[in-house]
């Protein structure tokens, strides 16, 4: 088994096969953790984990919340809104100044692409994307291929079809990454004007009919649509999305039986997803929830070792 | 005081000139070019080995001052200028308050006069403010000096306002030099549209922003019979734009800046604010299209579009950083390199376009080595081989996207108006004769 050498992990295009596969390994012997009747185990006691949030998430800031403390870490969480950010502090500030209370591990969630890249090049203590803007977020990837793995046995080999807002989507780019990186077949499905440019360089299969994005595919990842969004009104009405693009019950009748139909959350009902569908037998949208726990366990587990591992290098 | 340059290869395209000889300069002009130059001199510059060639004419470039002096200021930017070979910059109007009135203009001139180490001459603004909606005073501004108009960093968006622009100009003999962008199609995109703005999840700068607008205005110069050059050249359709304008006898010339043709957009992968500019880097068919065009004369000039910003300003979010990276100490160095070592260009080529066409384009007398002309001159090792270092940097602002970069040519000398600006270590001690 290759060995974790990375104090940050800041998304998955940069990483190998072998370190995915480890981080899934990882995960899934912290899994059982979490059914214990005491849910902690010591592998972080007296290291602080500090969740730096510039955008607003509650389920991904109290997974790793969760994650840390079974994992015995002391967390605190900083919002935008509580903190001196406001006042004109720029990132880098706020990262020197967490490291120098001596966190350990920074979780960062940012509305900029890249802000993640740029405060782990700035600091010596290890940073962890939440997501970056349209960029990456590597935990949700990975436990979304954690759930794959764990229903279908296997990754590579699988047809993954991911529909929905590609453009402006940091989870489509980390699931891409990853999916592709294990051996899975990609196919993307999103209205025309949602599909960047020269998105086939990736090696995923494009197309704009859901028909066939469901046709064949063992597993669907439904995005959530976010017409909020910068006023980029791509797609004028929830209804017309829904129409055409929404995951319905009479579409997964077309598609395998067994398909897995996984969402990031959290859910907009009745416009990117049916509620049928959400809450079928195809839906692994809970199960999700509690691997993310693993999952997130597995990466702060790993980086915090890493930087021991470098530090004490230094010390020798 | 009087200068004898000894066995340079001279280079003057403006006479065709390419072979070993001497210069002399007196009086601050030069006063003789010619084989074993036997006459005595203050001071004598052994040029052997070396390219002896008019001072570079930058006709794009920010100094910032006045207004922000924390990025640059007109001692810094003439500083940074002469140890790049560069003895006359065109100074961009975008400063604060903007070139736009005579009372600014000789504000600058005022600073200009104290602390200029070489020739800056000035752009003034197109529109009041650079707000695109109220035009100059042209004939004002062309009394008061200056030599060319521009709204650079920002376009006319109004297409009559440029129209009218372009018709003023040619009444009072001004150059306009046009920022093409049309900002609707860039909205808030900071890097170019295509694969790697897909990888990084940035916005994108969508090509079309600048080749449309370059075809607008190209249109303009056409419909008034107006002169127009366009500034920093990114892409391939405006290459193409352009060619075919020229072909149909447009009084239209254009210029390139070094990173869009040594840098891809994959440079930006990591995040580095010092890739980060306006137009943006593109792919490597656009980096073939913008060699072509300077290899086949579309492109005349090659300009640093010199923008130096404070650390503060780069070293954050990349969606909020600054556009604009600094060039005047590296644009030869990276010319040679991408250019002329590689068979690309020829000596004279090279000098043309950094020196000779822009000084013509801007009527200033400047780029050529003839009797008579001002002595700007830069003595040049071309096979030097440096790494560029933040801490060699002598502008202001470090913002440079070749911090690291192997380049082959440094500077020995720069003399301007008869009078040495820079000296490297080693031309520091000049013999007397």
């Amino acid at each position: 088994m290759a060995s974790w050498g990375r104090k940050d992990l800041l998304g998955l295009e940069e990483l190998s096969r072998e370190e995915i596969e480890l981080l899934l390994a990882t995960a899934e012997s912290f899994k059982e953790v979490s059914s214990r009747d005491i849910k902690k185990v010591p592998a972080l006691r007296g290291k602080t984990v500090v969740n730096l949030f510039y955008e607003p998430s509650t389920r991904t800031r109290v997974s790793f919340e969760v994650a840390a403390k079974r994992l015995s870490a002391d967390v605190i969480n900083i919002a935008v809104e509580t903190s001196s950010v406001r006042k004109g502090e720029t990132l880098i500030d706020t990262g020197k100044n967490i490291q120098a209370l001596k966190a350990d591990i920074v979780v960062m969630r940012h509305n900029h692409s890249g802000a993640a890249v740029i405060l782990a090049r700035h600091l010596d203590i290890s940073v962890v994307n939440a997501g970056d803007g349209w960029h990456e977020h590597p935990t949700q990837a990975l436990l979304d291929m954690f759930t794959l793995k764990e229903k279908l046995g296997r990754i590579e080999g699988l047809r993954v079809s991911i529909v929905g807002d590609i453009a402006h989507s940091r989870v489509a780019r980390s699931n891409i990454w990853g999916l592709l990186k294990l051996g899975a077949q990609v196919t993307v499905c999103a209205p025309k004007m949602l599909i960047p440019v020269g998105f086939e360089q990736t090696g995923v299969r494009v197309t704009c009919d859901i028909g066939e994005a469901l046709k064949d595919a063992d597993a669907v990842n439904v995005l959530r649509m976010q017409f909020e969004r910068d006023g980029e009104s791509a797609f004028p009405t929830q209804m017309e999305y829904f129409r055409n693009f929404g995951i319905t019950k009479e579409r997964l009748a077309k598609a395998k039986k067994d398909i897995i139909v996984m969402h990031p959350g959290p859910l907009n009902r009745g416009i990117e997803i049916a509620s049928d569908v959400a809450d079928g037998r195809n839906s692994v949208i809970l199960e999700q929830v509690t691997n993310g726990i693993a999952v997130r366990m597995a990466v702060l587990f790993l980086v915090a070792q890493a930087r021991d591992g470098n530090n004490n290098e230094h010390t020798d | 005081m009087s200068i004898l340059i000894k066995n340079g290869r001279v280079i003057d395209p403006s006479r065709a000139v390419d072979a070993v000889m001497d210069v002399l300069v007196e009086k601050a002009k030069i006063s003789k070019v010619a084989a074993n130059i036997t006459q005595k001199a203050d001071t004598v510059i052994d040029a052997g080995g070396k390219i002896v060639m008019p001072g570079i004419v930058d006709m794009h470039v920010h100094l910032r001052e006045p207004g922000r002096e924390d990025k640059e200021t007109i001692a810094s930017g003439t500083r940074a200028a002469a140890k790049g070979g560069v003895t006359s910059v065109l100074a961009m109007p975008n400063t604060d308050p903007a070139m736009d009135s005579s009372g600014n203009i000789r504000l600058l001139q005022g600073i200009i006069k104290k602390t200029a180490g070489i020739d800056v001459f000035i752009c003034g603004a197109i529109t009041a403010g650079r707000a695109g909606k109220k035009l100059v005073e042209v004939s004002v501004l062309k009394r008061q000096g200056v030599i060319a108009i521009s709204d650079d960093g920002a376009s006319v968006d109004a297409e009559t306002l440029m129209r009218q622009a372009l018709q003023k100009a040619k009444t009072h003999k001004i150059l306009v030099i046009a920022h093409c962008e049309d900002k609707l199609l860039s909205g808030e995109g900071v890097v170019n549209a295509g694969f790697t703005s897909t990888r990084l999840g940035l916005r994108g700068l969508p090509r079309e922003s600048e080749y449309r607008r370059v075809e607008r205005d190209v249109g303009l110069a056409k419909k008034t019979r107006a002169a127009i050059h366009i500034a920093h050249v990114s892409c391939r359709e405006s290459v193409e734009i352009i060619a075919d304008a020229k072909k149909k006898g447009v009084s239209v010339t254009a210029e390139t800046a070094p990173h869009y043709f040594s840098l891809t957009e994959e440079a930006l992968l990591g995040y580095d604010t010092n890739m980060k500019m306006n137009p943006p880097l593109r792919s490597p068919d656009d980096i073939r299209a913008i060699k072509e065009g300077l290899q086949k004369g579309v492109i005349d000039v090659i300009a640093s579009d010199h923008a130096p910003h404070t650390e503060n300003e780069k070293d954050i979010e990349f969606d909020r950083a600054a556009f604009g990276v600094i060039g005047l100490e590296t644009e030869l160095a990276v010319s040679i390199t991408e250019l002329v070592r590689p068979g690309l260009l020829s000596w004279t080529q090279l000098v043309a376009k950094c020196a000779t066409n822009p000084g013509r384009i801007l009527g200033i007398g400047k780029g050529s080595l003839a009797v008579g002309c001002d002595a700007d001159i830069a003595v040049v090792a071309a096979d030097t081989p440096w790494t560029v270092r933040k801490e060699d940097i002598v502008s202001k602002s470090k913002n440079s996207p070749f911090l690291g970069s192997r380049v082959y040519g440094t500077v020995a000398c720069t003399i301007s108006r008869g009078r040495i600006v820079y000296a490297d270590e080693a031309s520091s001690h000049p013999g007397t004769g």
